[in-house]
């Protein structure tokens, strides 16, 4: 199939996938699943198939509609949102296999439209990785967010519709507030939206100009989470825990930090930003948000809002390290967003199946559950490694490339906020590892559990498993974004 | 040009006023509505002729009884006026098909051939304000429609619209009162009621106090009719208490009418003419849109009833098309034109699916339309994609006017990102007036657990539905409405540098 075909099946699939899914429901449960599965599977399929032709150096592309004279719906691979394609086809289908459990194993009311919503927003977060320019981009954020109420207000009480509107108040308010008059004002000035190697405001705006634009970005991508837009994201911990995992820890999330970072790399283009002092804010934005984050996320006492806060830490690592501005920088901020992805879903998958074997959700009530749970403490050790950064998982990588980004750009401050964040990530997580290993079981008598359904643990015993295997074999991830930096001009 | 295509501007008007008394004889059963339906249909078919002309270049002038003007009447189509007469007759169709269900059960059988009637007169009354070229017949017009459109308000079973009809009245002729004392003033002063002439010889008595007077009688009149805050206070109840369909019709249109006659007069009457008009009116209009787009909307945001939500929405929509007028620059007046034929677009759907609604839920307060999307969904879906066009989500027909709307603030210097603010936080309000529908609808638990409520009839469903992805078709392909703003804010600028 030639590329073209596939970026527009990468689209559409999911949508088909979803309007089938909603058939499939009033029919038969396992029909509805098989055709999630195959859904999943397909769109893996078709975005894998697009690798070799980035990896070979192609950026196809397809233009759909022209919806102003130069404002066009349009798509375009390059190393950025091929990866973040990749990981989101990829990472569904391990989600979908875990919700099946999860889902089941909780006795879920309207599993249809929980599979419907869940194929909709993957559809939405294609579009956003693959978007030519910000119009394209901006539509499918939008339909990411709307999309995704849905699921997190899936419970439906009214404790839970309130978090939900939280949740959709910040993203819309900033999106339409922020976002949308930065990208209205870019194409004012430059004429075009399109993502250009170099960037394109390079010589239209100048001056603290470029630090306003800059902020309308960063905090109109509210997903991204940087302090204060980020109250959301623990308010989105009401959803569903398989919500969570892949929304909140990879697909949501993730596109806000891949909007900011597109942005810097091919709107503005780092060169001009590095050369603009107007913009330096955004990097003591991204590193107060880190260490205030995990100030918070050590307070925490529930599992879920505590890695909400990580996450929340976690993200703006990403866009602290491309607010270095640096190409060692971009390529590890890239890379963060796969190891943090690894590793955050492990966490997530392994809260839900605590919740869906035992219905806990304090960290007080895991003493000793290792021994309960061995194979999902496992897991979680290993994501909560990742998190620190320890060797061997897939958390030290990505660290390693920031570093050396900070050390290219002689960035002592970046230096230090790392340092400070891994201590306060061990002081949050290992703790926890510590209680579900060596504590003595808190749980009450009669209260006995053991595993997890098994599609939940298989699930996270294969995130686990990716996250070491990201440590051993990141070169293929490299290669990628290393051409990030080399289409530079 | 063909002698059909030459006639097409009278034909316009005269043909739904030729067969509104002949409606009026229809007794056999939906006989009258069929009749309706045809001559809207060809009213349609004469826009979209005109509107061919229009975009080809051609200029339709034409001299009624072979009198030249300025001492015959004239009548006259332009990219502008093919606009709001796509608009209007539009809107009227789309109305009709998809709402005869609903007007059996609004209008008593033996009232419907008076009340399709007095439908005609309505369309035929604004298309003829469309089409003149000549001050006084557009008085003539305005009377013809306002008079018709309060039989049609009050058509219905409702009681409650009686009062709201008899303030519309009040209102309304004092609007037009207004706009008729400007017109005598100017008619003193220039001897010519010829609006292309008007224009030429007000130069001569520019600046003398009847003519400043006038400009003021027919700026508040016009803004009266329009609805433009705070003149706003008979639309509302107006639009509540209607039948469905008539609201869904005169919220696609009917202030957009006005507006048309208030920005040809302002822009080009007197823009050329009036020393530091230009000055005055956007002085005048740009404190009051940005009131109505604040005010409107925070009213909306605590509305229960969903028809009174809507139509304090439009007191706010409103806010917007005059907004970008009193910018007064290509680009403002683009987004502002574009805005009417969007506009009309979203509001209409909304008060379609409305419609669908309001068949099988008779009580429309937003407590009692919990969960109405679990046993109405298609109507629901359609409500959200319309909502959706309304707050101005991209994709959407209403994203292509705010977009221009805020790129012209963007032009306009300082004031201009007061304006953004101004735009942005009344989108945000949208979000959440349209949301608190869509959260009753598709995520509370129904009320009355147990009840069967099927979904709306089909053939009005697939009306509405037409309506809804027009949205999305006007939202992706933006050629038409965009060209034909695009040319009628050029020509009303005319000469203006």
């Amino acid at each position: 199939m030639s590329p073209e075909t596939l970026i527009l099946a990468a689209l559409s699939i999911p949508l088909a996938g979803a309007l089938l899914i909603g058939l499939t429901g009033r029919v038969s449960p396992n029909l509805r699943e098989i055709v999630t599965l195959t859904t999943a599977g397909l769109l893996i399929f078709c975005v894998w198939s697009l690798l070799p032709f980035v990896y070979q150096g192609g950026r196809p592309g397809v233009q759909l509609a022209e919806v102003l004279p130069g404002i066009e719906i349009a798509f375009r691979v390059e190393p950025l949102g091929m990866m973040f394609a990749a990981l989101a086809s990829g990472l569904w289908l391990v989600n979908s296999i875990y919700s099946i459990g999860y889902m089941r194993g909780n006795n879920e009311k309207k599993q249809t439209r929980f599979y419907v919503m869940f194929a909709v927003s993957l559809g939405a977060t294609m579009g956003i990785a693959l978007a030519a320019n910000l119009f394209t981009l901006f539509l499918f954020y939008e339909a990411l967010t709307l999309s995704t109420y849905p699921l997190v207000s899936h419970k439906g009480d009214p404790a839970t519709v309130k978090s939900a509107r939280v949740y959709l108040g910040i993203l819309i308010s900033a999106s339409i507030g922020l976002l949308l008059p930065a990208i209205i004002w870019t194409y004012s000035v430059a004429g075009t939206g399109d993502f250009t190697a170099g960037g394109i405001l390079q010589g239209h705006v100048e001056g603290p100009a470029v630090g306003l634009l800059l902020g309308l970005f960063v905090f109109g991508a509210a997903k991204a989470a940087v302090m204060p837009v980020h109250r959301w994201l623990p308010a989105a911990m009401v959803a569903p825990t398989p919500v969570s995992a892949l929304l909140h820890a990879v697909a949501v999330v993730k596109a806000g930090v891949f909007t900011i970072t597109k942005v810097i790399v091919y709107v503005f283009g780092i060169d001009f930003l590095f050369s603009e002092p107007s913009s330096g804010w955004l990097f003591y934005a991204a590193a107060f948000t880190i260490v205030a984050a995990s100030l918070v996320a050590l307070r925490q006492q529930n599992l879920k809002r505590l890695l909400a806060y990580s996450t929340v830490a976690q993200l703006s690592y990403v866009v602290m390290a491309a607010a270095i501005l640096k190409p060692l920088s971009e390529v590890g901020a890239a890379i963060h967003m796969l190891a943090h992805a690894f590793g955050k879903i492990t966490l997530f998958f392994a809260a839900g199946a605590i919740y869906t074997a035992s219905k806990k959700t304090e960290l007080a009530q895991l003493r000793g559950i290792g021994r309960r749970m061995p194979i999902t403490m496992t897991a979680f050790t290993i994501g909560a490694l990742s998190m620190i950064g320890v060797p061997p998982t897939a958390g030290f990588v990505s660290k390693w490339y920031i570093l050396a980004g900070a050390f290219q750009a002689d960035n002592y401050v970046a230096l230090a906020t790392i340092i400070a964040s891994t201590a306060l990530n061990a002081a949050y997580f290992l703790p926890i590892v510590y209680m579900v290993w060596f504590e003595k079981d808190s749980t009450p008598p009669g209260k006995e559990h053991g595993e997890a359904p098994f599609a939940a643990v298989l699930a996270l015993a294969i995130t686990a498993a990716l996250t070491i295997a990201f440590f051993v074999y990141s070169a293929p991830a490299y290669e990628l974004e290393a051409q990030l930096v080399r289409e530079l001009p | 040009m063909t002698p059909l295509e030459f006639h097409l501007p009278a034909l316009q008007v005269a043909a739904p006023m030729l067969l509104a008394p002949v409606v009026a004889l229809l007794r056999p059963r939906g006989l009258a509505w069929a009749a309706t339906l045809v001559a809207s249909l060809m009213a349609l078919a004469i826009a979209i002729g005109l509107t061919q002309g229009a975009l080809s270049g051609e200029s339709f002038s034409y001299a009624m009884g072979g009198w030249e003007p300025p001492y015959g009447i004239e009548l006259h189509v332009d990219m502008f006026s093919a606009l709001v007469l796509l608009i209007v007759t539009g809107a009227s169709s789309i109305a009709l098909m998809a709402g005869k269900a609903s007007l059996d059960k609004a209008v008593e059988h033996s009232r419907q051939p008076l009340f399709y009637s007095a439908w005609l007169l309505v369309l035929s009354g604004l298309a003829g304000i469309l089409v003149s070229a000549d001050a006084f017949n557009i008085f003539v017009f305005m009377e013809i429609s306002s008079l018709a459109s309060y039989i049609v308000v009050a058509g219905g079973t409702d009681r409650r619209a009686l009062p709201a009809v008899f303030k519309y009245l009040i209102m309304g002729t004092i609007g037009a009162t207004f706009y008729l004392i400007g017109i005598g003033l100017i008619y003193m002063m220039t001897g010519t009621l010829n609006l292309a002439d008007m224009e030429l010889r007000i130069h001569d008595v520019a600046d003398q106090r009847p003519i400043l007077v006038a400009a003021g009688f027919i700026t508040v009149g016009l803004a009266l009719k329009a609805a433009v805050f705070p003149l706003h206070v008979w639309l509302p109840n107006a639009y509540t208490y209607a039948p469905h369909a008539v609201t869904a019709f005169l919220a696609a249109c009917a202030t957009k009418v006005s507006l048309y006659v208030l920005l040809r007069f302002d822009f080009v009457v007197f823009q050329q003419n009036l020393l530091g008009h230009e000055f005055q009116f956007a002085a005048f209009l740009m404190p009051l849109a940005v009131l109505a787009i604040l005010a409107g909307s925070a009213v909306a945001l605590f509305e229960s009833n969903i028809k009174r939500l809507l139509a304090y929405s439009s007191v706010a929509q409103i806010g917007y098309i005059l907004l970008g007028a009193s910018l007064v620059s290509l680009a403002g007046l683009s987004a502002s034109l574009l805005h009417m034929f969007n506009h009309a677009l979203a509001k209409g759907t909304l008060f379609l699916a409305v419609m669908a609604l309001a068949m099988r839920f008779t009580r429309l307060d937003l407590r009692h339309l919990a969960g109405s999307a679990q046993h109405m969904p298609w109507t629901m879906a359609a409500f959200v994609i319309a909502g959706l066009s309304l707050i101005g989500v991209p994709g959407t027909a209403g994203f292509i006017s705010k977009w221009y709307l805020v790129s012209a603030a963007l032009e306009a210097g300082p004031v201009g990102f007061f304006l953004i603010a101004v735009v942005v936080i009344g989108s945000l309000m949208a979000v959440v007036y349209i949301w608190r529908i869509i959260e009753t609808a598709w995520f509370e638990p129904p009320t009355e657990a147990g009840e069967v409520i099927r979904e709306a009839p089909v053939t009005m469903l697939a009306v509405v539905w037409l309506a809804a992805l027009a949205n999305i078709y006007f939202g992706l392909a933006t050629d038409l409405p965009r060209e034909l703003a695009a040319g009628a804010a050029a020509s009303l600028l005319g000469q203006l540098p």
